[in-house]
């Protein structure tokens, strides 16, 4: 066991070390986006109508006149020491902005993930169980249609669903925003439920279409698993059908399911852009996409960086589960 | 490809179309496509009005759904329907051309890497995980915002974001084609490692590829939708999918239909391509039986 978990901690170390260089090579990449764009800093920063000279100056002070692998080692060293620059479209430090919206990001993304892994896998393994039942039959046909939704636009359903008249009060749920007005004025409880309340339908909207893919993988995993000689051996010894499927097959059925996670990771960061506009849900997506309305490139170089770096992170998060779960994958 | 080959290539793929055939939700999703492509293909006479067209327009927008206007009409009393006909033209062009650029620049990368191998098969790869750990649809704003949305430029980039995917399949393909006895063959009777990864190793890869790109159309449409719904795609007055949702949310309380019916073109048109793409995987790959 001990030598298991050393080898988990030297696996450990040499992913982080392999996502340096990605880490630069993201970093790099955002800084050639910027160059390849027509104009610089600081023409962004005037109106076509300031003079020539001034924007040169401009430039000066900025040091967009220096040679470019200069201001690549600049780049280079002040991303790496957070300093992001200053938002011009919000008149504050770029890290501020994003100190606000990472954390509204990380809890609508989490409660996703946890949605799609939660409700995709239950879904699927019903399936398996009852393969080709009507049941299954009738999910099977959901979760392919619910799988080519376009997020935004179940999110506006959503909306249009919940602000109803027809709906009882006690149904609603409010469709914008991470809390109410008059938010402070709550109880610590009345405050969790408040903002409970405000995920649901974000979340749904966000997770929804990656549940089913997760669902149609899980169905598969299942089936496999169940056809094994192992659960006909466990079936065989006269354990109840319930503990064979709870106990034996699911839980080897949800190894492959792992992997997924760093699949769906990016398309949920991605996601969250549509999301976040969609349902005023003030994070880095409707950051990132306020800032590239408003041509605030210091905010948009720096929430891409920040995307990039949470994937990064994610799949690191998954190569370290799958290789706690599967000691063979430490070994490679 | 040479004469005795012919016969068994033949009832591959004649198999293959069999097992297609028999897939009911595959059939099922060839015809919508063949429905949408045609519908695309001749919507001046699908469409019952001009899409843009524009009559009174206090008399005649917010209409709700009826005989004259099967899907309504939107704030500026253009038909809804003769619009969602005319989107599908944009949404299957760009899907088909992002996907068309995607899978050859993909098929490029992931044979060179996975034939000659090496220092360079490292560094197409690194090249693949670091532009994966973007968001797609984040890398796809942060280069549309930096130049003028155009269609053109829309496909471009959609292209050019889409091909990761394609590339590793590819490459993880030729490694395992590259050891066969047939290609040894090849290299034996002294062939160019030109000819050797076109005319016998890609041939033998591409079944994975079609399924991709299948799929890949879906995504695609699915990207396009949500760019042009940001504001950041195909731009009005030109109706796409998205960007005609993204027109009625204002109003969406009164005027329901602007964005619903837009959105079930795109959910209809996405599983339609999923549904083919499935079908495919199955028919093609006799493995993997569902």
């Amino acid at each position: 066991m001990a030598s298991g978990g050393c080898a988990l901690i030297r696996f450990a170390l040499r992913r982080l070390l392999q996502a340096v260089p990605i880490l630069v090579g993201i970093v790099t990449l955002i800084f050639l986006l910027l160059h390849l764009a027509p104009g610089d800093a600081a023409t962004a920063y005037f109106n076509p109508n300031v003079s020539p000279e001034i924007i040169d100056r401009m430039r000066e002070n900025l040091g967009l006149d220096r040679p470019i692998h200069e201001q690549y080692f600049r780049w280079l060293r002040a991303f790496f020491t957070g300093d992001f620059g200053y938002s011009f479209g919000q008149h504050r430090p770029v890290s501020a902005v994003l100190a606000d919206a990472l954390p509204n990001t990380l809890v609508l993304s989490g409660v996703s993930l946890v949605l799609i892994f939660v409700v995709g896998c239950a879904v699927g393994a019903v399936q398996a169980v009852r393969q080709y039942s009507k049941l299954d039959n009738v999910l099977t046909f959901t979760s392919l249609f619910v799988y080519s939704m376009p997020g935004f636009w179940l999110g506006l359903m959503l909306i249009l669903a919940f602000s109803s008249p027809a709906l009882p009060d006690a149904l609603r749920l409010p469709i914008s925003g991470v809390t109410s007005i008059g938010y402070e004025f709550m109880g610590p409880l009345g405050k969790l439920l408040d903002r409970a309340r405000h995920l649901v339908l974000p979340s749904v909207a966000l997770g929804i279409a990656s549940a089913a893919g997760v669902a149609r993988y899980m169905r598969g995993s299942m089936l496999e698993v169940i056809g094994q000689d192992y659960i006909r051996t466990a079936r065989a010894k006269g354990l109840p059908e319930r503990q064979v499927i709870l106990k034996h097959a699911l839980r080897n059925a949800l190894v492959p399911i792992v992997s997924l996670l760093g699949l769906y990771v990016p398309l949920l960061f991605g996601g969250s852009v549509v999301i976040e506009v969609v349902f005023s849900w003030p994070g880095m997506g409707r950051a990132l996409y306020n800032a590239i309305l408003g041509r605030d490139y210091p905010v948009v170089m720096a929430a891409s960086f920040f995307f990039g770096v949470l994937v990064l992170a994610a799949n690191l998060v998954v190569d370290l589960l799958y290789a706690a779960v599967d000691p063979r994958i430490r070994r490679a | 490809m040479s004469a005795p080959m012919t016969g068994s290539r033949r009832s591959v793929r004649r198999e293959a179309w069999r097992r297609f055939m028999r897939h009911r939700q595959a059939v099922l999703g060839l015809l919508l496509t063949v429905l949408l492509a045609l519908t695309a293909l001749m919507a001046p006479l699908v469409a019952p009005h001009d899409p843009d067209e524009q009559t009174d327009i206090v008399a005649t927008r917010y209409q709700p759904p009826s005989v004259e206007h099967p899907m309504g009409t939107d704030r500026f009393g253009r038909d809804v329907f003769s619009r969602v006909v005319y989107g599908a033209r944009i949404s299957l062009m760009i899907g088909f051309l992002a996907v068309a650029i995607a899978i050859s620049i993909g098929t490029a990368v992931g044979a060179i890497a996975g034939f000659l191998g090496g220092w360079l098969d490292t560094t197409l790869m690194r090249g693949v995980d670091l532009l994966l750990s973007f968001p797609r649809l984040v890398l796809l704003i942060t280069l549309v915002a930096l130049f003028e949305p155009s269609i053109a430029l829309i496909t471009l980039v959609l292209g050019l974001t889409g091909w990761m995917g394609t590339s590793r399949i590819v490459r993880g393909q030729v490694l395992t084609v590259r050891e066969m006895e047939y290609v040894t063959a090849a290299r034996v009777l002294g062939f160019g490692q030109a000819r050797i990864l076109v005319r016998h190793i890609l041939p033998n890869v591409l079944t994975p590829v079609i399924v991709a790109a299948t799929l890949g159309i879906g995504n695609t449409i699915l990207a396009e939708a949500a760019l042009s719904f940001l504001g950041l795609g195909v731009q009005p007055p030109t109706a796409s999918w998205g960007n005609m949702v993204a027109s009625g949310r204002d109003t969406m309380l009164n005027a329901w239909w602007i964005t619903t019916f837009p959105g079930l073109a795109i959910v209809l048109t996405v599983m339609s391509f999923n549904l083919v793409g499935d079908g495919l995987r199955d028919a093609l790959d006799p493995r993997h039986v569902v």
